[in-house]
């Protein structure tokens, strides 16, 4: 594949990953926001394969596939049965309201081009001129971290963060070694189905799981 | 093939305990395993001081005189732990909190732990470093919430959620040291390890590793505990039980802190010092002037401990910044008298918690009088913490400042100092209410016995040792040192 369709569709699958991840600001039901997660993944996958078809490498082309099964179905698939078990399952009062958190994601995509600058000048393909997105998504996924208050909504920045660090390790070196690469989405899956086991503990000792109730360690 | 012993040893022990039910017997073995990590590491520092770096799988694998020097402290270190975790497990299932399957998922997790630091500092690679960091993340997780108590559950959640997003930065790090080193121009095999990124280290484009290098600190700092990404640390170190939180405070920090040594010696190849040193500086002092606030009013005796290891890696990342050999050697030298130091105050401060049932200043008071042993040894730990003579953190320290100066850095090692005053005014009052006055009437002093006292005993002597006699490491340390040093 090479061409306007190469360049479109890889820029379609990188700009997908990036609406997500506002979407999640925008949506309050915990689920409609694990579903956005889902397709984040879909396309995070999509930009691995296209990546790997482009240069006809194989290992790139397997890395999509995992990256599929794990953040499209398996992570998705873990998350919902947190927020099934929730029975007021969202985002009621977050810290940040929704118009607000939409202006910061835009002025954090500002800030994203500004700080790779140097990047996209060290790479001039199609590729590396997608990497502001993978930035802005990462600093997207901190800011929900901090401006939502349900553990659940933690899972999703901690996710987005890695998403984003995906994107830009995609685009920019078309896959750190793979050793490297299983070893970071087996580690994300793992810190995940931990943070479930916590979140499970955590509501039979705290009762619903926002995470204002964690008042008990303080100086 | 000792090398392999290093990493295969604990991790068989670890499989041992995870399948049979906890006894004592399992529990020493765990410490014998450490022992014969110990006596690995040393071995492997006797050849690796004079001699070419030991590796193994075609690099992946790598021991030079500092991997050797970490292998070392992360052994001493370990077997103290180990062998505190006997006690501390028997006491748990003796009042019903933990049952001997329990006990035994708490042995397998600590051998894990400790495989994982190794794996980190006898990674040749960076990716692998990465990895097995990560894995101290989600292992200690488990541990930190073992009591499973409302506080240890919230401790160990805050611990994970921010190191994860820390660790997820040092990856980001990683890959752009990557994409810089895929674009140095010529095509030979492009590889992460650690002696093609230093080989290379001048032709990395300057604006990449500036972003990468600021990534690495923010990220790996975490794990370190520096400022800003801190917050975790006080509560995941006063929650875990206390032989997890001497390793995680003497020695699971300093490994993060191990693998910014490293990354520093890079940037300083494609950056030049000016920027890393001024990273390094303002984050150290950041952590100090945190460190010093929350200390002055510190209520819990084991955040105080945590909030003192926060003051202890600024040190260090000052000593870094400064990045002679000299400094080098006494960072190093610190990283091992700090864990020594720091290791015997939580395995007492744990001693402290199981006779009292508190872990506030204000209700446990005149130790030296009711518990002579137990006060005794806290209190000597303590002068050693604060940088008394003879211990070693009196000479690394001191050595840190002179090379601060030399490089130019006198500001901020003043600064330092000022910030490192009111924290020993701080730790000298509290440690003052914790140990001294009259025991109440009628209460009579109750003995520690010596399986706890000796080991306890025989870590400060040595961390004594070391600040009189460089011999048995001096050799090491300017080797290990030269690794690293600009």
């Amino acid at each position: 594949m090479s061409g306007p369709a190469y360049a479109s569709s890889l820029e379609l699958a990188a700009g997908v990953v990036l609406v997500c991840a506002v979407v999640t600001l925008w949506r309050r039901s915990l689920s409609a926001i694990v579903k956005a997660l889902a397709l984040q993944g879909f396309a995070l996958g999509a930009v691995a394969l296209i990546l790997g078809a482009a240069q006809g490498n194989g290992v790139l082309i397997a890395v999509g596939c995992l990256v599929v099964l794990a953040k499209a179905l398996a992570i998705p698939a873990l998350l919902g049965r947190v927020v099934a078990s929730d029975p007021n399952s969202r985002e009621t009062a977050p810290i940040v309201n929704v118009p607000a958190s939409l202006v910061a994601a835009g002025a954090l995509t500002f800030l994203a081009y500004g700080a790779t600058a140097p990047l996209v000048a060290l790479v001039p393909t199609v590729a590396g001129r997608l990497v502001p997105l993978g930035f802005a998504t990462l600093l997207i996924g901190f800011f929900v971290m901090a401006a939502r208050r349900k553990a659940v909504s933690q899972i999703v920045g901690l996710l987005l963060v890695d998403n984003g660090i995906a994107l830009v390790a995609f685009l920019a070196t078309a896959g750190v070694p793979l050793l490297v690469e299983l070893g970071a989405s087996l580690d994300v899956l793992l810190a995940v189905v931990v943070l479930r086991v916590l979140a499970v503990r955590m509501t039979s000792a705290f009762g619903a799981l926002d995470l204002d109730q964690l008042r008990e360690l303080h100086d | 093939m000792l090398l392999l012993a290093v990493l295969v040893v604990p991790f068989a022990a670890g499989v041992v305990s995870a399948m049979v039910p906890w006894r004592r017997g399992i529990g020493w073995a765990g410490t014998a395993s450490i022992g014969a990590v110990l006596a690995c590491g040393i071995a492997l520092a006797v050849r690796v001081e004079h001699g070419p770096p030991v590796v193994a799988f075609g690099g992946v694998l790598r021991v030079d005189a500092l991997s050797a020097f970490m292998v070392i402290v992360i052994g001493t270190i370990g077997v103290l732990a180990t062998w505190q975790s006997v006690r501390y497990l028997s006491a748990e299932i003796a009042v019903g909190r933990s049952s001997r399957r329990h006990a035994s998922l708490y042995g397998a997790l600590v051998q894990g732990f400790i495989t994982a630091m190794l794996l980190a500092v006898v990674a040749g690679n960076v990716g692998v470093l990465w990895v097995a960091v990560e894995a101290t993340t989600v292992i200690t997780t488990f541990l930190v919430g073992f009591r499973r108590t409302r506080g240890s559950l919230e401790a160990s959640w805050k611990y994970l959620v921010i190191c994860s997003v820390g660790i997820a930065m040092a990856f980001l790090g990683t890959v752009l040291v990557y994409l810089a080193a895929l674009h140095v121009g010529h095509h030979q095999h492009v590889s992460l390890d650690w002696t093609s990124l230093m080989a290379e280290s001048r032709l990395l484009d300057p604006g990449v590793m500036r972003l990468a290098f600021a990534l690495l600190v923010l990220g790996y700092g975490t794990k370190v505990g520096l400022a800003p990404m801190h917050s975790w640390l006080p509560d995941a170190h006063s929650q875990a039980p206390a032989p997890v939180s001497a390793l995680m405070s003497g020695v699971l920090l300093t490994v993060a802190f191990y693998a910014l040594l490293r990354f520093k010696a890079i940037a300083d190849g494609a950056l030049g010092t000016a920027f890393p040193r001024a990273l390094l500086v303002a984050a150290g002092l950041v952590s100090l002037a945190v460190a010093a606030t929350m200390l002055v009013a510190q209520r819990d005796y084991k955040r105080m401990l945590a909030y003192s290891s926060m003051e202890h890696m600024g040190l260090l990342a000052l000593g870094a910044a400064a990045g002679t050999p000299l400094a080098i050697a006494a960072v190093l030298l610190h990283v091992l008298g700090h864990g020594l130091a720091k290791g015997v105050l939580f395995l007492t401060s744990g001693e402290i918690v199981a006779t009292e049932g508190t872990s506030e200043i204000a209700q446990v008071g005149a130790l030296l009088a009711r518990r002579p042993a137990l006060g005794a040894i806290f209190g000597v730990g303590l002068v050693a913490l604060l940088g008394f003579p003879p211990f070693s953190l009196f000479v690394s320290e001191l050595t840190m400042l002179r090379a601060e100066l030399q490089v130019g850095l006198g500001w901020a090692g003043a600064i330092s100092l000022v910030l490192v005053a009111v924290i020993f005014g701080s730790l000298a009052s509290h440690g003052r209410h914790l140990l001294l006055g009259a025991a109440p009437e009628g209460e009579v002093a109750r003995p520690t016995p010596a399986v706890v006292t000796v080991p306890l005993v025989g870590a400060l002597l040595l961390c004594a040792a070391l600040g009189v006699l460089a011999w048995p490491l001096g050799g090491l340390l300017h080797a290990a040192a030269q690794v690293v040093a600009r």
